[in-house]
């Protein structure tokens, strides 16, 4: 019985398979003992680990670092919104999903193309100047994009087969935000079981080899900028699919929820979690979910005005990662990994 | 025409303070091989400190020294702290780093002054001379502008050329092992690199500010036009980041001019990748390619 379970743990499929499953029950347990305030922050989480995801394999596996995964976020919401305008006529869910994905996808590799021959802090400096510019072309489209104040998103009727089977697995009636927290939720299981599994296999360790050491790795016959390219565009598929999820959750595709800010806590969230591990960007995207609460809270304890108040949690993640590259670059889930290592060895 | 040349114009003052910038952060990346991304911020909070100075009753001209001086202690106190211990890292490390101090001092900044909007006074007229009766759109403070960067410039070059800490401050950036060997205090030359540049990029801020209105991101685009600006120019070169600053304030004013200010940024992005797509090392880069 044991070499039965150890060969499936052995295998990369059944093993990531298996933790999804486990992840699926534990975020159907927690969303069904939450409340509707909850679930909404547990949508938002969805959504920036979804994109934090997408960003640690490409700055971890790859060593390319995007400061425009903000911008590539709006461009899947804004896709979204263009979809799901109204209620009639609208696309079913996936279908919004997967073209705002899609729609993600290209224009990515349009700008993976480009930043494929780029090496440094060129890439940093192109990316950076797409998070700027993306808000501005929003704001410049005022008739179709809806300039300042945005597009709303209008969350599609829960189907029916899907209300029925969360009626009958935990007799709680659906609502819409903890509707919207599952389908973020879903979406993040399957982003991270295709993720891991593609960092698992030939794709991944083209991509790490690219990162070690692109001279040797040209040399073993690995072509340079296709699999930087790849990269890239996997990192931004993810980032249009979690616009897509935020475009749900807040309901609205705005220039101003797209700032630098954005690109920028990304960032920190998968520096801060470790470079290219997923459950490091899960564990980021927590931390840029919960943590403003709390910061906040203690601010206005200690006197702070509101407006103060919120600009903490900024602060207080900034200040973390820059002690996370200072003292402890592999960050949070590789520091413990070493620490395990050494502790077995 | 009237259009044409006042568009030339503020285009051409706007490019100078890119210009100062681009210098900046080249100045950084001679010395350090770091792209300073924080230096918005850091050019931004030294600006409220003279916005607080002048609100306080003091005179333009303390609060426009007072910036500058905490430019030069910000940028020595960063170098210090922060950038040193991982000016042998991996390069990403160091991103990582300027960005973390971006958050960091952006928040601070808005926690401290607060994020709503702030006029910043300017010393000079802002309305254009006239000459018979065209307005030329060149403003009292704009000349200032460019007067300010030029002798900001001229000492820079003074200091490079002439001046024995410019000539030490050059062997660190060139060959910070041969520096060393040579008796040069690479650390202390590497500290003051950056003191000069934060001060340098702290001025563009003020310029930028002078007329207009201060809020904490009020420099975050300027970071990436200064940074176009000085891969125009090749990242290498001083004057490159001139000339580059320049051709990116013209064509940016013109851009905003004829079709909208909102797709500026867009523009800059274009040029960009235009740029680094044909010409990777700049118009002025002398450097071959890049050694394994």
């Amino acid at each position: 019985m044991t070499t039965f379970a150890q060969r499936l743990w052995s295998s990369t499929l059944a093993r990531h398979l298996l933790l999804a499953g486990l992840g699926l029950v534990a975020v159907a347990l927690v969303l069904e003992s939450t409340s509707a305030f909850r679930n909404g922050q547990f949508a938002v989480m969805a959504y920036m680990g979804i994109a934090a995801g997408g960003l640690t394999v490409l700055t971890g596996l790859n060593g390319q670092l995007s400061l425009g995964h903000g911008a590539f976020m709006a461009i899947g919401a804004y896709t979204t919104a263009l979809l799901l305008s109204d209620r009639d006529g609208a696309p079913p869910l996936l279908v919004a999903l997967l073209v705002a994905t899609v729609v993600t996808l290209v224009i990515g590799a349009g700008v993976g193309v480009a930043a494929a021959r780029l090496h440094g802090p060129y890439i940093a400096g192109a990316t950076l100047a797409l998070a700027i510019a993306v808000p501005g072309i929003a704001r410049y489209f005022q008739d179709t994009l809806g300039g300042e104040q945005g597009l709303t998103v209008v969350v599609p009727d829960i189907p029916g087969w899907f209300a029925d089977t969360a009626y009958f697995i935990t007799a709680n009636d659906v609502s819409t935000s903890k509707y919207v927290a599952y389908v973020g939720w879903i979406s993040l299981i399957v982003t991270y079981v295709l993720l891991a599994n593609l960092s698992r296999s030939r794709v991944g360790r083209t991509w790490r080899a690219v990162r070690d050491n692109d001279v040797a790795a040209e040399i073993a016959g690995i072509n340079l900028g296709r699999a930087r390219v790849l990269a890239f565009v996997v990192s931004t598929a993810c980032a249009g699919l979690a616009g897509a999820v935020l475009a749900l959750a807040v309901r609205l595709a705005a220039p101003s929820g797209f700032m630098l800010t954005l690109s920028l806590a990304l960032l920190s969230a998968v520096v801060l979690g470790g470079l290219g591990s997923l459950t490091g960007a899960l564990i980021g995207a927590a931390l840029l979910t919960f943590l403003p609460q709390v910061v906040t809270g203690v601010g206005l304890d200690a006197g702070l005005s509101d407006l103060q108040a919120a600009e903490l949690a900024p602060l207080v993640y900034g200040l973390t990662t820059i002690l996370v590259v200072i003292l402890a670059p592999a960050g949070i889930v590789g520091t413990a990994r070493i620490a395990w290592r050494r502790r077995r060895s | 025409m009237q259009q044409f040349l006042t568009t030339a114009l503020s285009g051409l003052t706007q490019g100078m303070i890119f210009a100062a910038f681009a210098l900046a952060l080249v100045l950084i990346w001679r010395s350090t091989r770091i792209v300073n991304f924080a230096q918005a911020p850091m050019a931004m909070i030294t600006v409220y400190i003279a916005l607080v100075i002048i609100d306080a009753g003091y005179s333009y001209w303390l609060g426009f020294a007072a910036a500058l001086l905490s430019g030069l202690l910000l940028g020595a106190v960063v170098e210090r702290v922060a950038v040193r211990p991982v000016e042998d890292k991996p390069h990403i490390n160091a991103v990582i780093l300027t960005l973390g101090l971006f958050i960091v001092i952006h928040a601070l900044a808005a926690v401290i002054f607060g994020s709503r909007y702030r006029s910043f006074p300017a010393p000079f007229g802002l309305s254009g001379f006239k000459v018979g009766d065209m307005n030329i759109a060149l403003t009292g403070f704009g000349v200032f502008s460019i007067l300010a960067v030029l002798a900001v410039m001229l000492l820079l070059v003074l200091l490079f050329r002439f001046t024995n800490v410019g000539l030490m401050m050059r062997a660190s950036a060139f060959n910070q092992e041969v520096a060393r060997l040579l008796g040069v205090r690479v650390t202390r030359m590497l500290t003051q690199g950056w003191a000069l540049a934060a001060m340098v990029g702290s001025l563009s801020g003020l310029l930028i500010a002078g007329g207009n209105l201060v809020h904490p991101s009020y420099m975050d685009s300027v970071v990436v036009f200064g940074f176009v600006a000085a891969v125009l120019g090749g990242l290498d070169s001083p004057i490159g980041a001139v000339v580059g600053g320049l051709i990116l304030g013209v064509s940016l004013s013109f851009v905003s001019g004829y079709i909208g200010s909102e797709v500026v940024a867009l523009a800059a992005l274009v040029i960009l990748m235009v740029v680094l797509l044909v010409r990777p090392g700049g118009l002025f880069s002398h450097a071959p390619a890049r050694r394994v």
